[in-house]
C-alpha cells in the first residue's frame, strides 16, 4: 500500500470520530470486508412494529426469514455487484442494488461508493441522488464507504467546483458523510446509531 | 419559552432555574467541556480569518438578498422545485398546512428547524389536524414534553437521563433503564415507524445556495437524511438569510459551524440538496419539493444599520455556551424560542417587546458572545441599542432616567456623591463597607459587602499626586478616573499614578472628566451616554498627551468601543474622538509595553498571587498577557480556574438581579479559593468591588487588590 500524506491524514482524523478505516488493494477485498463483517455481526434490528401503516414503504419482505442477512450495495458497476452476490450467495447471504423502500425496518450491511473523499476532516463525498444509495446508506446498521485514494483532496474547498458543477447540471442529491449516524442529546453523552449507521467503516481503496 | 410580564415574575422563575440543582450542575459541566472542546477544534486554525470570512459573504448575502433569492427561485424551479416567500409566520404556517393538504398528506415528520420554531409551526400543523412528529432526538423528547427548546443545537440539555427513562417509560408502556445507549435505541426504534408511515417531510437548511438553487442541512443523527428521503412531500423552511451567493460561501460557514457548535470538525452529515430528487414513494418517482423562505421581518431587518448584522447569524449557539447568564439559568430563562446572546436579540424582532422587555435586560455584557460568535456579531452592542430602543418606544424606567440626568450634569453628580459621603456615616459603622444599608436597598445584596465613599476623592487630592511628577518626562499621560476610582478607591490610582511616575510619565487629571458613561448606555439611555461622551471628549485636550490611561478596564473599553459611535452624528468631534480612542490605553499595557516595567523593577515575594481577568480587559481590550507578565515579575504567579470567566459584577446588573450576580460570584470565589493563593488581583475597580466584597462577606482570607496596589507594594 502506498502511503500518501493525504490518506495518513484522513485516517488520523477518521480514528478521532471513531470511523474504522482500513486499505484495501481491490474491489475483491472490499467484497470480503463486507461479506466478513455481515457475517460476524448479530441480524439486524427489526425496527418496524407488526401493522405499519404506510403507502410509500413496505415492512420487511414476507419471504425473508427472520435470520436472514441482507447486504444492500446499490451504485455498485455491474460486474461488481453480480461477484458479490455471488460470494454471498455462497454465505446465505442477500446482496440486494433496488427495492430499499422494502428495507425500511433495517438492513445489515451497505455498500457504497464514495465519489471524493476530503482528508482533514474524514470525509465521503456520496453522491446520493439515486434514492437507492441514499436509503443505503441511512437503513443498515454498519455502512461501508469505499473511497479511491485517488479521490482524496485536502479541504472542502478542494471538491467545491466539481460539486458545483454537478449542482448545475440538474436535480441532485450529495452528501458529505464523515461519520456514523450520532447524538449528544441526552446529557452531552455520545451515542452512535441514534436513526442511521451504528459504525461507519472507510475503505480506501488503492487505485 | 419566556413567559414572565414583568421583573419580579422573571426574576421568580430565575430562582427557581437557579434552584434546579441537575440544571446548575449541567450546565456548569457543559461551559468548562465546550471550552476545551471548542479550543482543541480551532487549534492550528485561524479562527478569527474564518470568522472574518464568514461574517464578510454573510454581509454581502445580507445587503443583496432580493437579488440572490430571484436568483435560488429561478434555479431551483428550473429543477421542479416549488419557492415560496412568505412575509409573517402566519404565512409561512397557512402555506404549509396548505401543501400538506393539497397533497393529501395526514402524518408529518420533522426535523429540526430553529425556523420552524420560531413560527410555531407545530401548533398550527396540529390545530388542523394533522399529526406532527419531531424526528431529532432532543426535539422529539421536548415535543412530548410540551417544552420548548433550552438550546439551538442541543434542545434537551435540561434534562436529565432520568427524566428521558421516565418519558419513554411512559411512551412505550415498558419500563426503560436510564442507560444512554439503550435509549438512544429505544428512539431509534420508536421513531422509525414514523418515518416509514409518513406523507411529509419537514426540514430546515443551513443555507440556500443562489446559483445553483441547492439547500443545504447538517446534522449528526441523520434524521434529515431519512425525512428528505422517506415521504412523498418535502418542505423545506428557510430564513431570508440562509441565501448564500454561492457553494463557496456556504463551505465557510460549514467549516466554522460545528466546531463552534459543538466542537466537532464536521458534522456527521452535509446533506446538499439540488431541485425534485428521485422519490420512489411518488408514481413519477420524483420528490414534490417546497421550499418556503421565511422574511417576518428579515428584509426590513436587513436594512437596519446598527441590528442588521443580526443576521449574520449562522445558529451555531455558542453564544449561549459561553454566555455565563445561560450557564446559570439554562435556555428556558435566556431565550424565548431563540436563545442566547442572539436570543435576546431575536426575541425583540420576531416575538415582540413584550416577551423581550425582560429578558433583554439579562446580559451582563462581559463580551463573552462577541468573542466566540462564529459570524463576528457584536452581540452586547446590539442589546444595549435595543434597550435603548424599548427605552423610546415604552419610555424608560424612572431609575434609568433619573440617572441619565444626573450623569449627564458632571457637577450635580459629583456634589451628589459628596453628599453620600455624609449620608452614609451611620451605615459604615466606621468600616471601608457600608454596613447597615436601609432594607429597600440592601434586598438581595446581601451576598457581599458594599464598599463605602472614600474620605475624600481622588479629584481632592489630586494636587498633592501631581506634585510627584517627574521634572524631565518621558511621556505625558492624562488619567481617566471612572467614577468607582475617583470615589471609592482613589488609593487605586494613587499607587498607579507613583507606579507611571516612577518611569518617567508625568501626568495629567483634567478635572472636566465624569463617568464615562457605561451605566447609562447599559440601561439604554442613549441621549445621556451621547452627552457624557461629549463631556469626557472635552475636557481631555487629547492632542497634548502621549496616552490616556485609565485603572478601569471597563472605562477604557467603552471610550475605545462605543465614542465613536457614539458622536458619530457629531461633525466637529470626530478628529478628537478618534485620538482619544487611539491614545487610550490600559493600565497592565502601559507598564509592560510602554514603560517597560519588568522583574527588575520589583522586590519578588513569596507570595502566591492569582488572578481575575475582567470582561472588559480581556475581551473587550483583547490584553491578556500584560497583566499576567506584571504579576509574575512581582510575585509567584498561580493561575486559577477560569480566570476569565466574568465576576458578575456588571454595575447596574449586579443591581437588577443579585441573585445572579451572587451565583456567578460564588463560582469565582471557589476559584480563587482553590487556587491557593493568598491575594488575588485584577484591574477594574468594579471587579475589586464584586469580589473583595464577596470575600469579605465569606470571611476568605485571600486578599483582593488592584494589580497597582500590589506592584506598588512590591517596587524595588
Ligand atoms: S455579553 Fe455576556 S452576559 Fe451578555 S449575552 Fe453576551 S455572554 Fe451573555
Ligand atoms: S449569534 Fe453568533 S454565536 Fe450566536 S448562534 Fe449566531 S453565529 Fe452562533
Amino acid at each position: 500500500m502506498t502511503a500518501t500524506p493525504l490518506a495518513s491524514l484522513f485516517m488520523e482524523k477518521a480514528n478521532a470520530v471513531s470511523i474504522s478505516v482500513t486499505e484495501v488493494a481491490s474491489m475483491a477485498d472490499v467484497f470480503s470486508y463486507a461479506l466478513h463483517l455481515c457475517k460476524e455481526k448479530e441480524p439486524y434490528q427489526n425496527l418496524l412494529p407488526k401493522g405499519v401503516n404506510s403507502t410509500t414503504v413496505a415492512a420487511k419482505p414476507a419471504d425473508l426469514g427472520d435470520a436472514q442477512k441482507v447486504i444492500a450495495a446499490p451504485g455498485l458497476a455491474e460486474e461488481d455487484l453480480k461477484a458479490l452476490q455471488k460470494l454471498g450467495e455462497k454465505e446465505g447471504i442477500l446482496v440486494i442494488s433496488c427495492g430499499l423502500r422494502n428495507f425500511v425496518a433495517g438492513l445489515d450491511v451497505s455498500v457504497t461508493m464514495a465519489t471524493m473523499g476530503i482528508a482533514e476532516t474524514a470525509t465521503c463525498v456520496l453522491d446520493c441522488s439515486d434514492e437507492e444509495v441514499r436509503l443505503a446508506s441511512m437503513l443498515c446498521e454498519d455502512h461501508v464507504m469505499v473511497l479511491p485514494k485517488s479521490v482524496l483532496q485536502q479541504s472542502s474547498f478542494d471538491v467545491e467546483q466539481a460539486i458545483e458543477a454537478l449542482q448545475k447540471k440538474g436535480p441532485r442529491f450529495i452528501s458529505f458523510i464523515s461519520g456514523a449516524s450520532r447524538t449528544a442529546d441526552i446529557e452531552r453523552v455520545l451515542a452512535l446509531g441514534v436513526h442511521g449507521p451504528l459504525q461507519l467503516h472507510v475503505l480506501l481503496l488503492e487505485a | 419559552m419566556q413567559t414572565a410580564s414583568n421583573l419580579k415574575e422573571y426574576r421568580k422563575e430565575l430562582q427557581e432555574a437557579l434552584d434546579n440543582e441537575f440544571l446548575r450542575t449541567a450546565m456548569d459541566k457543559f461551559a468548562v467541556a465546550y471550552k476545551s472542546n471548542v479550543n482543541n477544534v480551532f487549534a492550528g486554525l485561524d479562527r478569527k480569518a474564518m470568522i472574518a470570512e464568514v461574517a464578510a459573504a454573510k454581509d454581502a448575502a445580507i445587503q443583496n438578498q432580493e437579488a440572490l433569492f430571484a436568483e435560488f427561485k429561478a434555479n431551483a424551479e428550473k429543477n421542479g422545485v416549488h419557492v415560496h416567500l412568505a412575509r409573517t409566520a402566519q404565512e409561512a404556517n397557512e402555506l404549509i398546512a396548505s401543501i400538506a393538504k393539497e397533497n393529501n398528506c395526514k402524518r408529518i415528520i420533522k426535523s429540526k428547524s430553529m425556523t420552524a420554531e420560531e413560527t410555531l409551526l407545530n401548533h398550527v400543523l396540529e390545530d388542523a389536524g394533522f399529526e406532527v412528529v419531531e424526528t431529532d432526538l432532543g426535539e422529539w423528547i421536548i415535543q412530548m414534553r410540551h417544552e420548548g427548546p433550552t438550546h439551538m443545537v442541543m434542545p434537551a440539555i435540561h434534562l436529565s437521563r432520568h427524566q428521558v427513562a421516565e418519558l419513554f417509560t411512559s411512551v412505550t408502556k415498558e419500563q426503560q433503564s436510564d442507560d444512554i445507549q439503550k435509549l438512544v435505541k429505544v428512539a431509534r426504534r420508536q421513531l422509525r415507524r414514523y418515518f416509514a408511515e409518513a406523507d411529509m417531510g419537514v426540514t430546515g437548511a443551513n443555507f440556500a445556495l443562489a446559483d445553483s438553487g441547492t439547500i443545504g442541512i447538517c446534522c449528526n443523527e441523520g434524521n434529515a437524511r431519512l425525512t428528505m428521503t422517506l415521504p412523498r412531500v418535502h418542505v423545506a423552511i428557510c430564513g431570508l438569510d440562509k441565501l448564500a451567493a454561492s457553494l463557496n460561501d456556504a463551505l465557510k460557514v460549514v467549516k466554522i459551524l460545528p466546531r463552534n457548535a459543538t466542537g466537532q470538525a464536521i458534522t456527521s452529515y452535509v446533506n446538499m440538496v439540488t431541485g425534485a430528487n428521485e422519490c420512489k414513494g411518488n408514481p413519477e418517482d420524483k420528490k414534490i419539493m417546497h421550499i418556503v423562505f421565511l422574511d417576518n421581518g428579515r428584509s426590513a431587518l436587513a436594512k437596519d444599520p446598527v441590528c442588521g448584522e443580526v443576521l449574520r447569524c449562522v445558529r451555531c449557539g455558542a453564544c449561549a455556551n459561553v454566555c455565563p447568564v445561560y450557564r446559570l439559568v439554562g435556555g428556558h430563562q435566556m431565550g424565548h424560542i431563540y436563545i442566547g446572546a442572539v436570543g435576546l436579540i431575536l426575541t425583540y424582532f420576531f416575538h415582540g417587546r413584550e416577551k423581550a422587555k425582560q429578558l433583554i435586560q439579562n446580559c451582563i455584557n462581559c463580551g463573552a458572545c462577541k468573542d466566540i460568535c462564529a459570524a463576528g456579531i457584536d452581540l452586547p452592542a446590539i442589546i444595549q441599542e435595543i434597550r435603548a430602543r424599548l427605552n423610546e418606544e415604552e419610555g424608560a424606567p424612572i431609575e434609568s432616567t433619573l440617572l441619565g440626568k444626573v450623569l449627564a450634569n458632571r457637577k450635580l453628580f459629583h456634589t451628589l456623591l459628596r453628599f453620600g459621603r455624609y449620608a452614609q456615616k451611620p451605615i459604615t459603622g466606621n468600616t471601608p463597607y457600608l454596613r447597615h444599608l436601609p432594607q429597600m436597598f440592601m434586598r438581595g445584596q446581601e451576598f457581599r459587602a458594599l464598599p463605602a465613599l472614600a474620605p475624600k476623592p481622588f479629584r481632592d487630592i489630586w494636587d498633592e499626586v501631581k506634585r510627584n511628577n517627574p521634572v524631565q518626562p518621558k511621556l505625558r499621560v492624562a488619567l481617566f478616573a471612572g467614577c468607582a476610582q475617583d470615589f471609592i478607591y482613589p488609593e487605586q490610582l494613587v499607587a498607579a499614578a507613583k507606579l507611571m511616575q516612577a518611569k518617567g510619565a508625568a501626568l495629567e487629571f483634567p478635572m472636566g472628566q465624569s463617568c464615562c458613561g457605561l451605566p447609562v448606555q447599559m440601561m439604554g439611555e442613549r441621549k445621556a451616554a451621547e452627552d457624557v461622551a461629549q463631556m469626557n471628549v472635552h475636557a481631555f485636550d487629547v492632542a497634548k498627551y502621549d496616552y490616556i490611561v485609565s485603572m478601569c478596564a471597563s472605562c477604557s473599553s467603552h471610550i475605545k468601543h462605543s465614542y465613536p459611535s457614539l458622536l458619530k452624528g457629531q461633525p466637529s468631534e470626530q478628529v478628537a474622538v478618534q485620538q482619544m480612542v487611539d491614545k487610550m490605553t490600559d493600565f497592565s499595557s502601559l507598564l509592560h509595553d510602554v514603560l517597560g516595567y519588568t522583574e527588575d523593577d520589583f522586590k519578588k515575594g513569596q507570595e502566591a498571587v492569582t488572578y481575575h481577568a475582567p470582561c472588559h480587559l480581556c475581551r473587550g481590550l483583547g490584553v491578556t498577557k500584560q497583566p499576567r507578565d506584571l504579576i509574575a515579575a512581582a510575585a509567584d504567579y498561580k493561575p486559577s480556574a477560569e480566570e476569565d470567566v466574568c465576576c458578575g459584577f456588571g454595575g447596574s446588573y449586579s443591581i437588577k438581579f443579585p441573585e445572579m450576580s451572587s451565583a456567578t460570584l460564588k463560582r469565582k470565589l471557589d476559584n480563587m479559593e482553590a487556587s491557593g493563593a493568598s491575594v488575588l488581583v485584577t484591574d477594574c475597580p468594579g471587579c475589586v468591588m464584586q469580589i473583595r466584597g464577596g470575600a469579605e462577606k465569606r470571611g476568605s482570607k485571600v486578599k483582593v487588590q488592584h494589580l497597582a496596589e500590589l506592584l506598588v507594594s512590591k517596587m524595588k
